[in-house]
């Protein structure tokens, strides 16, 4: 394990430490387009100095094809990076399936694990997991403190981001804040004791919401696979009420939303369009997390108030009426401004 | 975001939502903006036979400073002429809602509304006036999309 500043420096560390060291000899790199933007970025700064990466396509319940993957490793594939669990919709990828099919193909499996630790089992052996990202604050310990993963058998060789007194194996050089270490070494105590009874509780929050919210409420889709997926994630499109006025109303609930009209960019999730979500449905989603301190009666009070407050917005949505009316939105010709 | 009171008022308390009958001779109708943008307006009027706007309804999909700007909007327009209501400007509603620089084009989408409603009740009175004798059977708004 390699201490670093978080998953953002973790992943940048792996990615492109790995890349750079065997581009004598490979010079591509796998991903998917619903990795966290520090991947990406990452994958498109190695873009700039001539390495090639491929993108996956996800399918529509976010999960990655594993046959488009097997395809798109070649014998210049240096390393294939999918995240474990993606912070948008908290759908969970086939990492087993995925760290095999690497290992068929001799190319490195590195996985921004962000999101997952703590929440799910993680196993690099079973899972052929080569490089794995953490961050301090997902799993409630202390923030600007993460770690990387970086397998010694077979071992894995980096080019270090930061150089100097070559603490951290030579990876990562820099006098380490024991405070925050320590922080992250008791969070991961923590979870992994609590994990199991945590994951149940989690599920039965999770059903009791979607269920509260299906009860009084039409038109409701989630996004991502339900099945695959951390329980303590929702992501659901209200459908014809746009996602920034929805979170304007329930001001004591802390979500956010994939709608443009939240975002400085006006670009709407890039996450939920690899999905196939459409733009009108990817304005109307929110997520919403559950955590450890999250309570039944705080799931309940939620509910009623994502009830009322869509209730209220549709009534003055001009999509609703068409909805009512029976009028397909679809066919009708929107000018585009 | 941080909004002002006046925003927040109109979205908590938004004023005028509604729906006249699109297919009256003396109610324009103004449907702006698209589905995939986040942001779709609606938004009516009714003019008096004095030529006053005599009410006003707005239905908006969009953020709250979309509401808001609607709402406004609808608030505005009442009782002018609808000469005078073609003069608002969505510089005056943006100023007036204090709309941070990223919402601005949701005040251009409420001037964009009120001037579709007043175009389209021109067109109705138009064709009103063509044909005075035979009963027109075509009250509906060719101009939109709501067809
Ligand atoms: C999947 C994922 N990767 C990376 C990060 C970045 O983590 P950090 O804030 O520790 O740099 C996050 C958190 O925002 C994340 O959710
Ligand atoms: S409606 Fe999208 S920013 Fe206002």
């Amino acid at each position: 394990m390699i201490f670093t500043s978080g998953a953002t420096e973790s992943n940048n560390l792996a990615i492109r430490g790995v890349a750079e060291f065997y581009k004598d000899r490979k010079n591509h790199v796998v991903t998917t387009m619903t990795e966290h933007k520090c991947v990406l970025d990452t994958c498109r700064h190695l873009e700039q100095s001539g390495f090639e990466v491929t993108y996956l396509p996800v399918q529509k319940n976010g999960l990655v094809d594993l046959e488009v993957l097997r395809n798109a490793i070649t014998d210049r594939t240096v390393v294939v990076s999918i995240m474990a669990v993606n912070n948008e919709i908290g759908v969970i990828q086939p990492l087993e399936e995925i760290g095999k099919i690497c290992r068929e193909k001799k190319t490195f499996f590195h996985t921004d694990a962000a999101q997952a630790a703590g929440k799910i089992p993680l196993d690099v052996e079973k899972m052929n997991i080569d490089l794995m990202s953490i961050s301090g604050h997902k799993i409630y310990g202390p923030k600007g403190i993460g770690a990387l993963y970086v397998r010694r058998k077979p071992r894995v060789r980096l080019v270090p981001l930061i150089v100097g007194g070559g603490q951290e194996r030579g990876f990562r050089s820099g006098t380490l804040p024991t405070p925050l270490c320590v922080g992250l070494g008791e969070a991961a105590e923590i979870c992994a004791k609590e994990m199991d009874g945590e994951a149940k509780r989690l599920k039965k929050l999770q059903e009791r919401m979607l269920k509260g919210l299906n009860d009084k409420l039409s038109d409701i889709v989630v996004n991502g696979d339900l099945e695959q997926r951390i329980p303590g994630n929702l992501n659901i499109s209200f459908a014809y009420v746009e996602g920034e006025s929805l979170m304007m109303g329930i001001k004591g609930l802390s979500v956010s939303s994939g709608s443009a009209c939240t975002s400085a960019s006006l670009e709407p999730s890039y996450v939920l369009r690899a999905l196939g979500v459409e733009e009108d449905m990817a304005h109307t989603s929110l997520r919403i997390g559950l955590g450890r301190f999250t309570t039944e009666q705080e799931v309940d009070t939620a509910v009623d108030e994502l009830v009322r407050h869509v209730n209220k917005l549709r009534a003055m949505s001009p999509l609703w009426e068409m909805a009512q009316e029976g009028i397909d939105i679809k066919s009708i010709e929107w000018a585009a401004h | 975001m941080s909004y002002s009171e006046k925003l927040i008022d109109h979205y908590e308390n938004p004023r005028n939502i509604g729906t006249l009958d699109k297919n009256s001779e003396d109610v324009g109708t103004g449907l702006v903006g698209a589905p995939a943008c986040g942001d779709v307006m609606k938004l009516q009027i009714k003019v008096g036979a004095d030529g006053l706007i005599e009410d006003a309804k707005f239905k908006t999909f969009g953020c709250g400073s979309a509401i808001a700007s609607s709402s406004l909007v609808t608030e505005w327009v009442k009782g002018k002429t609808i000469d005078e209501a073609e003069t608002i400007k969505n510089t005056d509603i943006a100023k007036h809602l204090a709309l941070p620089p990223v919402k601005i084009h949701c005040s251009v989408l409420a001037e964009d509304a009120i001037k579709a409603a007043i175009a389209d009740y021109r067109a109705k009175s138009a064709k009103k006036d063509d044909i005075t004798d035979t009963r027109s059977d075509s009250g509906h708004e060719h101009a939109h999309p709501n067809d």
